[in-house]
Order: structure tokens, then sequence, then C-alpha cells
């Protein structure tokens, strides 16, 4: 009997630590320091009332300018395990300063997503970008609305409205579930209130920022819906010019449903663009799963397969630093947004005071995060 | 429907945890009692909705 209490309290030990580890990763408060042009905070549920109070009730940066123009809706966190997505979206939200038009930002679009890692992944719970003034502390993330949040999965996965079986798992994936189900799922029903969102605020371009493995053929591309193909082939010529790193384009394909840069395009009036960079954390081959590999993009493993030609993008010893991937993010979206704006005077979204590619690799993606200590407290936000 | 079948896991983990447990304590091979107690861990947490 007393070796029966011995082990039983070893066991609630571990459950103990594991639970509290659990809880913690769940609960971390990510803040957010609004920038110059932040004139309000909406929530989604403000677009889907049954989304209001659920953990995917997520907060809704507007940014104004001074002046009428178009409007740009930016999709972070869809895959929070892909975080120079969230990344990018949070330089738009803490510095972005507006002359003209309206970005919308979110930073997590899958908030489930982001409360927990993938089951047997080793991934860890969080990860923190230096800063001048101490580090920023993000939650790591998965690709899949937490099973605590939407559980069980189905056998099958039928996507709606069109019926085409997906992978069961991908019931839970924000970017296979577009455009959304009033009555769905929780993970349904997030995309019904970003789709929702896109119709109300007559959206013009929405941009999901992705990363991908090196062995997915997606990789370093826009994916553009057919009409924002001129608009992503343009931006690609500018930014394999100007910016210092290339970036191809590719269509999104009409036979694959539940995706952004498909059904946003299709289900409303906006362009749908979508933007992977390079993750080698996410590869397969990885060895290592930790924060530096999350970080630094630095895995020999991954290089391996790289020289044995099974990889779809470059990667040697440098890796692709997470400055690296923010900044193609933030750049990409920049000459988008100049070049939209060219074509459509009218339509213009003139911001200024984001860092370019160069800048971000050059000063760090830290260099661009607020102090949220120093900061009017009655301003700042919490993820 | 969504969350009935919710609710429906849930009893059914519920009733595994149970079943481990009975099994803990008749079982008399301690590698036997912390096999059962290591698979017990995970379906605690859930239960819990801590993971």
């Amino acid at each position: 009997m007393t070796r029966k209490a011995v082990i039983a309290v070893f066991g609630a030990a571990l459950a103990f630590f594991a639970g509290l580890s659990f809880t913690r990763s769940r609960h971390l408060r990510e803040p957010v320091v609004p920038g110059p042009s932040v004139s309000r905070v909406a929530r989604l549920g403000d677009y889907f009332r049954p989304l209001e109070g659920t953990v995917n009730d997520a907060n809704v940066y507007v940014l104004e300018g001074k002046e009428p123009g178009g409007t740009v809706l930016l999709l972070g966190g869809t895959h929070p395990e892909e975080p120079a997505g969230r990344l990018a979206a949070w330089i738009f939200a803490e510095n972005a300063e507006l002359a003209k038009g309206r970005i919308f930002v979110i930073l997590t679009a899958n908030r489930s997503a982001s409360t927990a890692t993938r089951l047997g992944g080793a991934y860890p719970p969080d990860f923190t970008i230096p800063t001048a003034w101490g580090g920023r502390k993000f939650r790591m993330g998965d690709r899949w609305s937490n099973p605590l949040d939407q559980w069980p999965d189905p056998e099958v996965y039928l996507h709606y409205p069109t019926r085409q079986e997906l992978a069961y798992v991908d019931i839970r994936n924000l970017n296979r579930a577009f455009p959304g189900r009033p009555n769905g799922t929780l993970t349904e029903k997030t995309c019904y209130a970003i789709t929702e969102l896109i119709r109300r605020e007559k959206v013009d371009i929405a941009i999901d920022f992705h990363e991908a493995e090196l062995q997915y053929p997606v990789i370093s591309t826009i994916v553009a819906h057919q009409k924002g193909a001129d608009l992503a082939a343009a931006a690609s010529m500018f930014i394999s010019s100007l910016e210092g790193f290339s970036i191809g384009v590719e269509n999104s394909p009409k036979a694959l449903r539940g995706l952004s840069h498909r059904e946003i395009g299709d289900a409303t009036d906006a362009i749908s663009l979508l933007l992977e960079a390079p993750e080698p954390f996410l590869d397969a081959t990885r060895g290592r799963t930790n924060r530096e590999l999350l970080l630094t993009g630095k895995d020999d493993f991954v290089v391996r397969a790289g020289k044995r030609g099974l990889l779809f993008e470059k990667i040697d010893e440098k890796g692709w630093p997470i400055d690296v991937r923010v900044g193609r993010h933030t750049s990409t979206v920049l000459q988008i947004l100049e070049i939209w704006s060219g074509d459509n005077p009218e339509k213009a979204v003139i911001v200024s005071g984001v860092p370019r590619y160069t800048d971000v690799v050059r000063n760090g993606t830290g260099a661009y995060l607020k102090d949220p200590k120093t900061a009017d407290q009655s301003k700042v936000f919490f993820e | 429907m969504n969350a009935v079948v919710t609710v429906f896991y849930y009893l059914l983990t519920a009733y595994v945890a149970v079943l481990l447990a009975a099994n803990f304590l008749k079982n008399k091979k301690w590698q036997d009692e912390v096999l059962y107690i290591i698979v017990l861990i995970p379906l605690i947490l859930r239960l819990l909705r801590l993971k």
C-alpha cells in the first residue's frame, strides 16, 4: 500500500507540474502598445456576436489615416506557430502612421491555436524577442485550434460550403475553414467573423501572414487570388529589384478550398493575398526543436536535407533568422501598398513608420516593439 | 451537435480514467502501477481542461 501511495504521489506531482506549465503557457499575456494611428481597438465578436467572449474574440486594431482612402486587413496568427507573421503584424500595429486610408490588424487570428503547442512536437511553450528594454515574451502556439476549445475532430472534415474532403485535423485549421460557417465549429465561426469584417468594412486587400517549412513547395512567395495576380506580380518584381531579397508569386488554386487566398477572394470584394516566409523550425528533418532554432532558423539537419536536394528554398549555416523572416513580410506589405496606392489613388493607403527588410535585419525585430512598462497603461492591450 | 459530441468524449475520458485508477489499485506489480499512473496523467489533464 505504501508503494502505491508513493507511485500515486509521483503521478500527482507530474500532473501538477505539467498542468502548471500548460496553464501558464495558455494564459501568458502578450502586451500590445498601439501605435499613433490606432484610433480604436475593436473585437472580432463585434462582427459576429456568437464569437463574443470566446477565446477567439480577438482584438482588431484599427489604424486610420487623416484622409480617407482604401482599406487593408493584415491577418497575423492564422497559424501562430509561424511567429514571423504575428511579429510583422505587431510591428504594423505598434509603429504604422497612416496619412491616408485604413488598416485593420489582427495579431492573433486564431487565439485558441496560440494557447497550445503541437502534440508530440516538443515545441517550446514560448519565445522571447530581445529588445533594448529587456525582451518581449510571446506564446509559441500551434497550427490548429486548441483541443480544449474544439474537440473531438471528426473522422472526415467536409469543408463548408464546398463539401470538399480535407484532412480531419484541419477542421481546427483556420486556413482551411474560410469563408466560415455561422453555426459551425469555433474555427469556422472565427473565419466567418473575419469574412464579415472584410464585407462590412469594405476591405480592398486582405493579407494573411504565414511561414512554411523548406520542404514545402509553396515558400518565399505571395499566393494570390486571381483578382490580385497583377498586384502580386508587380510587388514581386519591385521587391526582387529594390528590397534585397527575392519573392515569387503563386496563383491560388481554384480547386483547393478553405484557404484565405482562395475563399476571401471568392466570398468578398477584397483581393486576397497570402505571404509565405521560410521557417526551418517547421521542417520534419529538423534537429532539436527549441527556442534557438525558432529564432535563428539554423539547423544542421535541414542544411543536410538541402544538400540532398530535398528543399524548395536555400539554406546554409546562416539559417533563416526571425528578423529576416519578419523583414520580408513588412517589406512585402509596404511594396503591395505602394503599388496599390499608385494604381488606385482614390483608394490609396499611405503608410510610414514601418521598417523595411533592411531595417529589421539591421536593427532587429525588438527595435520595433514598444516597452509596455513605459507606455500609458490605459492604452496597453493584451493578446 | 458539436457540443453534445464533446460532452460524450469527456464522459468517455472520465470512464477510461476511472478504469485506469481501478486497475492501478488492483494491480500487484509496481511496473504496471507506474504505467497506469503515467497513462492516467493526460486524461486527468484533459478532464481538468489543462491540456
